[in-house]
C-alpha cells in the first residue's frame, strides 16, 4: 500500500509540469484566491465607533501581505521537499529583514499599515513583495532535490525499546530539571502550565484511545466525563464531606477519587447504552449532543451545580493526610522543609503522572486480556465478531465504561488542581482537542497519543511564552490570541500530512513465530 | 390560542434559518459520507461577509424604502458569492487531499477547520459582538387591539398576534430560493451529475461524470444557502458574533438528521420541526432549556430511526 502510493506521487511528479510559465499562473491563481477570500473578511474591519455604531476600518496593509503569502505557497507547490524548506527559510528571513527595516509605526493587527496614503503603499508592500518572493522561489528552484527515493522511515528496534523507556525517565525527573533551569520562582509555571497540563491531556488522551482506539467507537463527547469526575469530586469534598464526617476533610481527594471514576463509568454505561446501535459519524454526533446536554444541565441547574458561578474553594489534595500549607501539620513542618508552594506543584505533577501511567499500564494490559482482543475484532469487524459470539453489548459498555472511568478520574485532579471549575471548562471544544490528540498521535497507538498531546498542548501553551514575536509583529501582537487558531491550522496540515496520525504502524498482540509490524493503512479504526 | 399562533410563526421563521444550513449539511453527507463540521462556521463566515457589504452599502441603505430591497438584494447576492468562495476553496485545501482516506480523518480535519475559522474571525474581526441596524421594521397586527398607530385585522383583547415584515421576507426568501435550488438539482445536467454521484460515485465517475468537480459544485451550493440563512439570521436577530456558528451549526444538522440525511426535502421539513419546537418549547416549558431540547431530538431520532423522516434506510451488507 505504502509503495503504490510511493509509487503514484513519483509518476504525478514526473507528469507535473513545471515550466515557468504554469508555476507563475499557478502562483497567480493562488494569490487571486487569496484575494478573493481576503477582501470581505480581511480588508475590512467591522469595529464600533465612539456613538457605537458599527464602521469599517480598511486594512489595506494586511491584505497586501496575505496576497503575496497566497502567491508564495502558489509557488511552494512547484519546488520539491528540500527546495520548499530552502524556500520557506529565506521568505521567512526576507521578511524578517522587511520588518525590521520598516520599523514600528502604525500597526494594525501587527502590520505596519501608513495612515497617510493606505492604499498606495499597500500597493508597494504588493509589488515589492511579489518580485522578492518570485526572485526567492527562483533562487530556490535551483537547489538540487535529492534523487533518493524516499522511503519509509524505519525506527530501528533499540528506539522502539528504549524510546518509551527514556521517555519515561526524563518525564520523572522533569520537575527537578524545571527547577534546575528554572529556579524555584521561574518553576512553577513550567511544571504546571506544562508539566500537569500536559499530562492531564496525555491521561485523557490515553483514557479515549481505549474507547476510540481500541473499540472503534468514535466519541465526540468524551468531556462529559471529565465533567462528571471534577464535578464529582468537587461537591463532595465541599459540601458533602464537611456536613457529615469532616475528619475525612485531608483526605478528600483519596477517598473521592475512586468515587468519581465509578460514577464516570456508571455516566459511560448510562450514555453508552442508548447508542449501542450506532456507528461512525452517527455516534460521533449522538456522543457530541450527550457532552453538550450534560455541559447545559450543568450551566442551567443552579442548585446543584451553582451554574455559570462554578464551585469555587474546592480542597486541593493532602500529601496523604498532610496539607500543603505554613502551618505546623502541613507538608513542609513535618518533613522539615521550608515552606513553598512549590512543594504542591511537583506533588501534583507527580499524582497526575502517577495516574496517566496506571491508565497505560491497564489499557496495556487490558489489550491481552480477552476483553482487549475483543474490542480490537470489534474495531475491525462487528458482524464477524457478533458471528464469533462474541457479546458485543459488553464489549461496548466495557469499554465506554472503563474509558469514562479514566476521564472522571483526570477530571478529579483537574478539579483539586484548579480548586475552582466551571461549566467554561466542560465545552465541546475540550472532546475536540481530545480526539484530536487521539487521532493526530495515531489511533491505539500510546506513544504516538503521548507525542500527540506534548506538540499540540505544549506547543499552544508556548505561544504564551513568545514574547519575542512582539520584536517582529509589534507590540499589538499578542501571541495568545492566535493559540486556537493555529491548533486548528495544525489540526488540518497534520491530518492531511500524515491521515493515519503520527505514529501509524501497530505492533499486534497475538503474532506467529515472528513479530511484524501491521501499517496503519490495514487496520480499520473508526469504522464503528 | 393567539399564543400559540405568534410562537408557531415564530418557528417557521426560525425554521426556514435552520432548513436553509441544513441543506449544506444534507447534500455533503449525501455525496461524500462525511459531516462537515466547519458547515456552522461557514455560516458564521457568511454573517460576518453580509455585515459587511451591508455596511459597505451604508447611505443605500438609510435611504428607505425600494432602497432598502435593493440594498438587500446587493448583500444577498455578494454574501452568496464570496462565502460560496471560502466553501470551495475549504474543499479544496481541507477536505480534497483527504478524499479515499480513512474515514476518520475528513472528521478531524473538518474539526480543525471549524476551529480555525471561529478563531479567525475573532482574530480579524474583533471578540466583540456586532449589533446591526434594523433594517426591516414593523409589521402586520394580525389579532389584537387597534391603537392609532396600528391596525389590527381581528380586534382581540389577549395576547394578540403579529407578523413582522421581516418575517415575510425570511420566509418568502427561503420559499424562492429553495424552489430555485430543487429546479437546479432535479431538471439541470448538474444536477443530474450530482445525484448520480450520490448514488454510485464509482459508477459516476465511469460514466465521465466529473466527480471531484460535482463535490466542489456541492459545497458551494451549501455554502451559497447557508449564506442566505446567515443574512435571514442577522435581519432576525440584529447581531453578529464570531460563536454564533457552532450551536446553529449543530440545529441544522439536527434538522437534517431529523429529516432524513441525504434527502432535501427532509432537510427543510427536519429544520422547520426543530424550529417550532425550540419556540414552543421556550414559550410553555424553559426557555433555558431550550438548547437542551434541540440536542435531546437529535439523540432520540439517531437512536430511535436513524434514517429519520424522509431518509431512506440504510442496508447493512456484508
Amino acid at each position: 500500500m505504502a509503495t503504490a502510493k510511493g509509487g503514484m506521487e513519483a509518476a504525478s511528479d514526473e507528469a507535473r509540469d513545471d515550466s515557468l510559465r504554469t508555476v507563475l499562473i499557478d502562483a497567480a491563481k493562488a494569490a487571486a484566491l487569496m484575494l478573493a477570500l481576503g477582501v470581505p473578511i480581511l480588508l475590512l474591519r467591522t469595529d464600533q465607533d465612539m456613538s457605537n455604531r458599527l464602521v469599517l476600518l480598511p486594512r489595506f496593509g494586511l491584505l497586501a501581505y496575505a496576497v503575496v503569502i497566497g502567491w508564495a505557497l502558489g509557488l511552494m507547490r512547484h519546488l520539491g521537499a528540500r527546495g520548499r524548506i530552502v524556500f520557506a527559510g529565506l521568505v521567512g528571513l526576507a521578511g524578517y529583514a522587511v520588518k525590521m527595516a520598516a520599523g514600528d509605526g502604525d500597526t494594525i493587527g501587527g502590520f505596519r499599515v501608513d495612515l497617510l496614503a493606505p492604499a498606495l503603499s499597500s500597493f508597494g508592500i504588493l509589488v515589492v513583495g511579489l518580485l522578492c518572493v518570485t526572485a526567492l522561489y527562483l533562487a530556490a528552484r535551483s537547489v538540487p532535490e535529492s534523487t533518493v527515493e524516499r522511503t519509509a522511515l524505519h525506527v530501528p528496534e533499540a528506539v522502539e525499546i528504549w524510546g518509551p523507556r527514556v521517555g519515561l525517565l526524563l518525564l520523572a525527573a522533569y520537575p527537578l530539571l524545571a527547577l534546575m533551569f528554572a529556579g524555584s520562582a521561574g518553576s512553577i509555571k513550567w511544571i504546571d502550565n506544562f508539566g500537569i497540563q500536559i499530562m492531564i491531556y496525555i491521561m485523557l488522551g490515553w483514557g479515549l484511545n481505549i474507547v476510540v482506539g481500541l473499540a472503534g467507537l468514535l466519541d465526540l463527547g468524551y468531556v462529559a466525563f471529565y465533567a462528571v469526575g471534577a464535578y464529582a469530586y468537587a461537591l463532595l469534598a465541599t459540601s458533602v464531606i464537611p456536613n457529615t464526617i469532616p475528619e475525612l476533610g485531608p483526605w478528600a481527594f483519596w477517598i473521592c477519587l475512586p468515587i468519581a471514576g465509578i460514577l464516570a463509568a456508571m455516566w459511560g454505561v448510562l450514555l453508552g447504552f442508548p447508542v449501542l446501535r450506532l456507528r461512525g459519524d452517527y455516534l460521533a454526533i449522538v456522543t457530541l449532543a450527550f457532552g453538550e446536554i450534560i455541559r447545559l444541565v450543568l450551566i442551567n441547574w443552579i442548585d446543584f451545580t451553582n451554574g455559570y458561578a462554578g464551585i469555587s474553594g474546592i480542597p486541593r489534595p493532602s500529601f496523604f493526610g498532610f496539607p500543603f500549607n505554613a502551618s505546623d501539620e502541613g507538608f513542609a513542618a513535618t518533613f522539615g522543609l521550608e515552606f513553598t508552594p512549590l512543594h504542591r506543584t511537583i506533588f501534583l505533577f507527580y499524582v497526575i503522572l502517577a495516574l496517566a501511567l496506571l491508565t497505560n499500564w491497564a489499557t496495556v494490559r487490558l489489550r491481552r486480556l480477552p476483553i482487549g482482543r475483543a474490542w480490537e475484532a470489534l474495531r475491525e469487524d462487528e458482524i464477524a465478531c457478533r458471528s464469533l459470539g462474541i457479546n458485543t453489548t459488553n464489549t461496548k459498555l466495557t469499554a465506554f465504561a472503563i474509558g469514562a472511568m479514566f476521564g472522571g478520574f483526570a477530571g478529579s485532579f483537574f478539579a483539586a488542581r484548579q480548586g475552582f471549575i466551571s461549566p467554561e471548562s466542560f465545552t465541546f471544544m475540550e472532546s475536540a482537542v481530545i480526539l484530536a490528540i487521539v487521532v493526530l498521535g495515531g489511533m491505539g497507538s500510546q506513544v504516538g497519543v503521548a507525542i500527540a498531546a506534548v506538540a499540540m498542548i505544549g506547543g499552544t501553551e508556548l505561544l504564551r511564552e513568545l514574547d519575542w514575536l512582539k520584536t517582529i509583529f509589534g507590540n499589538d501582537f499578542d501571541p495568545t490570541q492566535y493559540r486556537m487558531l493555529l491548533f486548528g491550522l495544525a489540526m488540518v496540515v497534520l491530518m492531511i500530512w500524515k491521515p493515519r496520525g503520527l505514529i501509524s504502524t501497530r505492533a499486534p498482540t497475538v503474532y506467529l513465530k515472528e513479530r511484524k509490524a501491521v501499517s496503519g493503512d490495514l487496520v480499520k479504526e473508526g469504522h464503528g | 390560542m393567539e399564543y400559540f399562533v405568534q410562537q408557531l410563526i415564530n418557528g417557521i421563521t426560525l425554521g426556514s434559518i435552520y432548513g436553509l444550513i441544513a441543506i449544506g449539511y444534507t447534500m455533503v453527507f449525501g455525496i461524500i459520507g462525511m459531516v462537515n463540521f466547519a458547515h456552522g462556521d461557514v455560516f458564521m463566515l457568511s454573517t460576518f461577509i453580509a455585515l459587511i457589504v451591508l455596511l459597505l452599502l451604508g447611505s443605500l441603505v438609510t435611504a428607505g424604502g425600494a432602497m432598502i430591497a435593493l440594498a438587500l438584494l446587493v448583500v444577498l447576492i455578494a454574501s452568496m458569492l464570496l462565502t460560496s468562495v471560502w466553501s470551495w476553496a475549504i474543499e479544496r485545501i481541507a477536505y480534497r487531499p483527504l478524499r479515499g482516506s480513512f474515514r476518520l480523518a475528513p472528521l478531524i480535519s473538518a474539526i480543525g477547520m471549524s476551529i480555525f475559522l471561529m478563531n479567525f474571525v475573532q482574530v480579524v474581526q474583533g471578540p466583540r459582538n456586532k449589533p446591526v441596524p434594523t433594517l426591516i421594521d414593523g409589521g402586520f397586527c394580525i389579532a389584537g387591539q387597534s391603537t392609532p398607530q396600528k391596525t389590527c385585522l381581528i380586534a382581540s383583547d389577549g395576547f394578540g398576534i403579529n407578523l413582522a415584515y421581516k418575517q415575510i421576507v425570511i420566509v418568502l426568501v427561503t420559499i424562492v430560493l429553495l424552489a430555485a435550488f430543487w429546479y437546479l438539482v432535479q431538471r439541470t445536467s448538474l444536477g443530474r451529475a450530482q445525484r448520480a454521484c450520490e448514488q454510485d460515485s464509482k459508477m459516476a465517475r465511469l460514466m465521465g461524470i466529473d466527480v471531484d468537480r460535482t463535490v466542489s459544485v456541492t459545497f458551494v451550493m451549501g455554502a451559497a444557502l447557508a449564506a442566505v440563512a446567515g443574512l435571514l439570521y442577522m435581519l432576525q436577530y440584529n447581531v453578529v458574533s464570531f460563536s454564533d456558528g457552532f450551536v446553529p451549526g449543530v440545529k441544522a444538522f439536527t434538522a437534517a438528521v431529523l429529516g432524513g440525511i441525504g434527502s432535501l426535502p427532509g432537510a427543510v421539513l427536519g429544520g422547520l420541526i426543530i424550529g417550532l419546537i425550540e419556540s414552543l418549547w421556550s414559550a410553555y416549558f424553559s426557555i433555558d432549556y431550550k438548547d437542551v431540547a434541540a440536542f435531546s431530538i437529535l439523540a432520540i431520532t439517531l437512536i430511535f430511526l436513524p434514517s429519520g423522516l424522509l431518509g431512506k434506510p440504510e442496508v447493512e451488507k456484508v
